[in-house]
């Protein structure tokens, strides 16, 4: 246990809370920079995958842990973001250019999304967004003159100051570069005071307004943002499929993303990064399962969104503050070993009251 | 003559979209919180009385008497286990665990019933109905009696038995509710146990019209665009919902460019939550500090 003395605010916003923390992050980008040296492609390819899912997740995460706003469309986002960028490939742009003219584009619509939603809490915005992204599935469906309808369209390779980013490790390096970035870009803005409403408005709304917060601004702003992330990542996702097509962003992608926050941890950017992993490896630890199960039960279909969904309901009965929240238990169970209480993290249950008339 | 028939299609779709809305209401009115995996369980309904109609070979009225009971203990079981220990945590919680359900639920058909569709025998399907120039299916006729029926059952239930007014006591202030001494767990579990019965009745009355699969559950998206017209929290607003989005998907998809008649009710949706949020029936009031 740990106890940093601050005497400076400067400290107290500080992204890192003391030198032991700077160095095991250090360490950490170190083994990330000289992965590609130790993995094989495919691990390399993964592990992009899982860089791109953390980028997806950082702009969720913004939205429903730390906005409080429940988002059932990500994928259409993603979407947005890959076609945006592609199209924009597809007319010589290079590829920073591009990929940041995608991300601003999303940003713009995710802002028009969050317009109407201002007026929305709860399920209505859930089931909103859901519509949103069934109208964005049928939009891409149909444009067949920008999107290639059913067809789908080819991303044309790009290249990042003259080095092809078809190759697994390049493209690696990109992603990680891409991700660091963003979380660096994430935890500023938590510590600003943009982020700091968009936390008091998760929080009440009712105390976040009376405090003097403009809730369509800070509502608007975490739609915006979220929606810029997750089109940067479906821009880099676009390079990592090769092949846009309508059936690759459906309904079951924003709930796997929504899956990746929950199960990471709401509320926390390692929840992720965890999150990321969890959902990046998963299917290949499905894949070996399957290998292993007897043909009965490895030919069922829809077994994968089905494991899916039993670990998303184990998690939220069991450990709703997900892989983050278990992390931090333990780790508390250490620091103070023989003194740990487990009323510590006992969640405070709130029961419901409506303004219904009727 | 077109515009009748589209009408008369329309509505049984209606009714269809309506009935869905109608358990998704149930739940939300007692409980807060919104079943997403209520098309799932409709699918469920629908294969249990497959199972029983067909493989089985039991008559229909009997399969679908049995399809009802055993619908009814599992939505008491998925309350029982799943939705109680998630009472008092935040609603969002809640929501994302039915979300899970459905895929679960999904997987078990997949895994019990297989991925090919299957058509139920059912004594209503098959035959038309001629007035004149209009041809109207057998179907589609039993869909809105049967939706009929229902409803005015769940009127007269809501009207004369207590549960209704302790099921809307438990949902304007559960602890209040549990100081008094209304049994809000057992009502909850009631409230799952008739929605699951109600979105059973919906998957056979629909059974010859979509065939059973495991992703039929999907048309309950749309039923969520009922709700919310009708007003989250209206019986009589879930229906009447149905049957307008039923109405505009049906013009919508004729007389439209393609792709509008499967979005109509997205779009509906979209346009009620900005200009009428609290839709046609509303049971919502600003909250005041």
């Amino acid at each position: 246990m740990r106890f940093v003395l601050k005497t400076r605010y400067g400290q107290d916003i500080d992204l890192f809370r003391h030198n032991g923390q700077r160095f095991w992050y250090a360490l950490l980008l170190v083994a990330l920079l000289a992965a590609p040296w130790v993995l094989g492609d495919f691990y390399v390819g993964e592990v992009s995958l899982v860089f791109i899912y953390a980028i997806a997740g950082i702009g969720l995460m913004l939205l429903v842990g730390y906005t409080g706003l429940v988002s059932l469309g990500h994928a259409a986002f993603l979407a947005i973001g890959a076609y945006a960028h592609a199209w924009l490939l597809n007319h010589g742009w290079p590829f920073p250019a591009s990929l940041a003219a995608a991300a601003a584009f999303t940003a713009t619509v995710g802002a028009l999304v969050g317009i109407p939603a201002l007026r929305m809490t709860g399920i209505y915005l859930a089931v909103a967004t859901l519509a949103f992204a069934e109208i964005v599935e049928q939009v891409i469906t149909r444009w067949e003159s920008v999107t290639g309808g059913y067809r789908g369209m080819a991303v044309p390779p790009a290249e990042l100051f003259s080095v092809s980013l078809l190759d697994v490790d390049v493209f690696y390096y990109v992603c990680l570069a891409v991700l660091v970035a963003c979380l660096i870009a994430a935890l500023n803005l938590l510590r600003s005071p943009s982020g700091r409403a968009m936390v008091a408005v998760r929080d009440s709304e009712v105390a976040a307004q009376s405090m003097g917060i403009n809730l369509a601004r800070t509502k608007t702003l975490a739609f915006a943002v979220s929606a810029g992330f997750t089109g940067i990542a479906g821009g880099l996702l676009a390079h990592k499929i090769g092949y846009l097509a309508p059936d690759a962003f459906t309904i079951v992608l924003s709930i796997q993303l929504l899956l990746m926050v929950v199960v990471g941890g709401l509320g926390s950017m390692h929840g992720v990064i965890y999150g990321a992993i969890f959902i990046g490896l998963l299917p290949q630890g499905i894949a070996l399962v399957r290998d292993a199960a007897p043909p009965a039960v490895a030919q069922i279909p829809g077994l994968e969104p089905g494991i899916f969904g039993a670990i998303l309901i184990l998690f939220l009965i069991y450990e709703p503050l997900g892989i983050h929240g278990r992390w931090v238990k333990v780790r508390q169970f250490f620091t103070e070993f023989p003194l740990y209480r487990k009323a510590t993290h006992r969640r405070q249950r709130s029961y419901l009251r409506t303004e219904r008339v009727r | 003559m077109e515009v009748l028939q589209l009408l008369i299609s329309g509505l049984s779709l209606g009714c269809v979209y309506g009935l869905i809305a109608l358990g998704l209401v149930l739940i939300y009115k007692a409980t807060e919180t919104v079943n997403f995996a209520q098309g799932e369980v409709m699918m469920l309904g629908a294969f249990l009385a497959y199972t029983f109609v067909n493989v089985l070979g039991w008559p229909f009225a009997l399969g679908f008497v049995a399809t009802l009971a055993v619908m009814g203990v599992v939505g008491a079981l998925l309350e029982r286990v799943l939705m109680r220990p998630m009472l008092g945590e935040p609603p969002f919680a809640a929501l994302m665990l039915t979300i899970g359900l459905g895929f679960v639920l999904r997987a078990i058909a997949g895994a019990a019933w297989g991925n090919e569709p299957h058509t139920l025998r059912t004594p209503f399907a098959g035959d038309v109905l001629r007035f004149g120039e209009l041809v109207v299916g057998t179907e589609n006729i039993a869909i809105v009696l049967g939706t009929a029926i229902l409803c005015g059952g769940l009127y007269l239930f809501f009207r004369f038995a207590r549960v209704g007014i302790a099921l809307q006591a438990a949902s304007q202030n559960q602890l209040a509710a549990f100081y008094v001494g209304i049994p809000v767990q057992r009502v909850f579990a009631l409230v799952w146990a008739l929605s699951a019965m109600v979105a059973a009745t919906a998957g056979v009355l629909v059974a010859p019209v979509s065939l059973i699969d495991p992703l039929m559950g999907f048309i309950a998206i749309k039923a969520f665009a009922a709700a919310i017209v009708g007003g989250f929290g209206s019986l009589p607003g879930a229906i009447v919902g149905g049957l307008i989005v039923g109405v505009v998907e049906q013009f919508a998809s004729r007389y439209l460019p393609p792709g509008f008649g499967d979005t109509s009710a997205y779009i509906i949706l979209l346009v009620m939550l900005v200009a009428r949020p609290e839709g046609i029936f509303a049971t919502l009031q600003r909250k005041k500090v």
